[in-house]
């Protein structure tokens, strides 16, 4: 059945094509749509290899560009969004050598040869991640925009041994935020991956 | 985004000589320049990165703390020599930002970024921070967030660190090098009040950088505590906070720091306030008195009068956690 051939991005082609499907006061960047713009033929461009998910991806870049917009416009990786574009949200959250970072307030330059994890990346031989799974099983979503920084966020976290309460959970979550306020069930899904009592589990 | 060409420097004198370059700024962590250059309020010509130098180090010994000027907040805030022995510095960075800025932004950037002073930022309005001469917006503005200790006719903008605020009550040290070789600064005179010149916010010379922060170690620094009041519990500037620390002996404090967040121009050392505990007993009374004199020189705008009783209650609050510690 074409329907379920359908991809998300699929959907919010059409859905921006039949008009209006977020117009939050410009809180979110509009779908992508054709490739990129070049950058000048003057301008100085900078060669950077991205490593993500275990792939290396050379490119020329404006050097102005930040590990966002390359994962999203360069690469098509667009599972990782742009909220605020401003470090002030998390929507764009990924795992740089490891931690957890804000993509929009990182420099693509500033990224080559290390390992980045993206939201594609976190599902392992076509089954979920259980932070996915968590996340699913209890709900942590309304509209979804925020959700694979609130994932990416989420399994830093646990890995970092802060899933130790849910006050802690909350305080360690506060660089996610979601305009739908589906925190309680965010917090559930954690707390079901990483059970409060088992920190050294949740390492 | 003005364009800029990326530089990578590959050593410190490399560093130092790219940095004093007119047109250049230094990145290292970017969470604050990145937000700065989008918004058109920086518009460097040539950027230096400075994150393959090798100052990164958390060293703790008899003498004190040394934090490597590109150590991050997030390895800093969770070193157990930190956590153990320097409680509030720990404190002040876990109240600072988000865990994803944290993993980025150094210790260095953290001392060197920008007020929040909306007028800063806005490039469309007048700031004599941003552009000398033009006026100040936030005086007869929106000015809630504002000083009210350390500002002049020019500029009443805060600084936003929690981090320094903690360092310059435990007495911290920077050092810089630059072309004519390395100095070191308490942090106390680090930064500089805004006076008739606010865009001057350091004593840093073109081409000097951070390399360390040496924080001496002192029986005081184990008692000490950061209580930050925000206008949300989280990831939030502060309206108010106070870094204190307390020696306790015998009944009386011996000795005492206290110094404020969130209502001061620079990061602010109430040594006046600290006088009035020597050798008092550490109960209410003696913190509600050192208190009104850590804010006796406040000076409120039109919005902002709250923070001077804010601020009081939170010296008071801290001393009374601090003194309740071990």
């Amino acid at each position: 059945m074409a329907a379920l051939d359908w991809t998300r991005r699929t959907f919010l082609r059409l859905s921006s094509l039949t008009g209006g499907w977020i117009a939050a006061g410009g809180l979110f960047a509009p779908p992508v749509s054709g490739e990129p713009a070049p950058p000048p033929a003057d301008a100085e461009t900078v060669a950077v290899t991205l490593r993500v998910n275990g792939t290396a991806r050379p490119l020329t870049l404006d050097p102005r560009t930040s590990l966002l917009d390359a994962l999203r416009e360069h690469l098509g990786l667009t599972g990782t969004k742009k909220g605020c574009d401003m470090g002030a949200c998390g929507a764009c959250t990924v795992h740089l050598d490891g931690r957890r970072v804000v993509s929009c307030l990182t420099l693509a330059a500033m990224a080559d040869g290390r390992a980045i994890t993206t939201i594609e990346g976190l599902a392992q031989g076509g089954r979920l991640h259980p932070m996915q799974a968590a996340f699913v099983a209890h709900d942590g979503m309304q509209c979804g925009y925020c959700t694979p920084g609130q994932i990416m966020s989420a399994v830093a976290l646990v890995r970092e041994g802060r899933a130790t309460s849910e006050a802690a959970i909350r305080e360690f979550m506060s660089g996610n935020i979601c305009r739908c306020g589906a925190y309680p069930n965010i917090v559930d899904a954690i707390t079901s991956v990483a059970p409060l009592s088992g920190s050294s589990e949740a390492r | 985004m003005h364009p800029f060409a990326y530089r990578r420097a590959q050593d410190a004198d490399a560093a130092s000589a790219l940095a004093g370059a007119a047109g250049s700024d230094v990145i290292a962590g970017g969470t604050d320049l990145l937000q700065l250059m989008k918004d058109d309020v920086r518009r460097p010509n040539r950027l230096i990165d400075i994150t393959g130098l090798p100052w990164t180090r958390i060293e703790s010994g008899p003498a004190g703390l040394r934090l490597g000027a590109l150590a991050r907040m997030s390895d800093v805030a969770d070193a157990s020599a930190v956590r153990d022995n320097y409680p509030v510095i720990s404190e002040a960075l876990l109240a600072s930002a988000s865990p994803q800025v944290r993993n980025m932004a150094t210790i260095g950037g953290n001392l060197m970024q920008r007020t929040r002073c909306v007028y800063f930022r806005d490039v469309a309005t007048a700031c004599n921070k941003r552009a000398p001469g033009s006026g100040c917006s936030a005086l007869d503005g929106e000015n809630r967030l504002h000083a009210v200790l350390g500002g002049s006719a020019d500029c009443v903008a805060t600084h936003a660190s929690d981090l320094a605020v903690a360092l310059v009550a435990l007495d911290a040290m920077v050092l810089l090098r630059g072309a004519s070789g390395e100095r070191r600064v308490p942090l106390d005179a680090f930064h500089l009040l805004p006076g008739d010149t606010p865009e001057r916010e350091t004593v840093l010379q073109p081409g000097e950088l951070i390399v360390a922060v040496e924080v001496p170690a002192a029986p005081h620094a184990r008692r000490s505590h950061y209580l930050k009041i925000r206008d949300r519990a989280s990831f939030e500037f502060a309206l108010a906070s106070a870094a204190v620390a307390l020696e306790v002996e015998g009944g009386v404090i011996r000795q005492s720091r206290i110094a404020l967040g969130g209502v001061a121009t620079k990061p602010w050392r109430a040594r006046a306030a600290e006088a009035l505990l020597a050798g008092r007993p550490p109960v209410p009374a003696t913190f509600v008195a050192a208190a009104d004199e850590a804010l006796a020189g406040a000076r409120p705008l039109q919005q902002n009068g709250f923070k001077i009783e804010l601020a009081k209650r939170t010296v008071v609050r801290a001393l009374h956690t601090a003194a309740q510690g071990a």
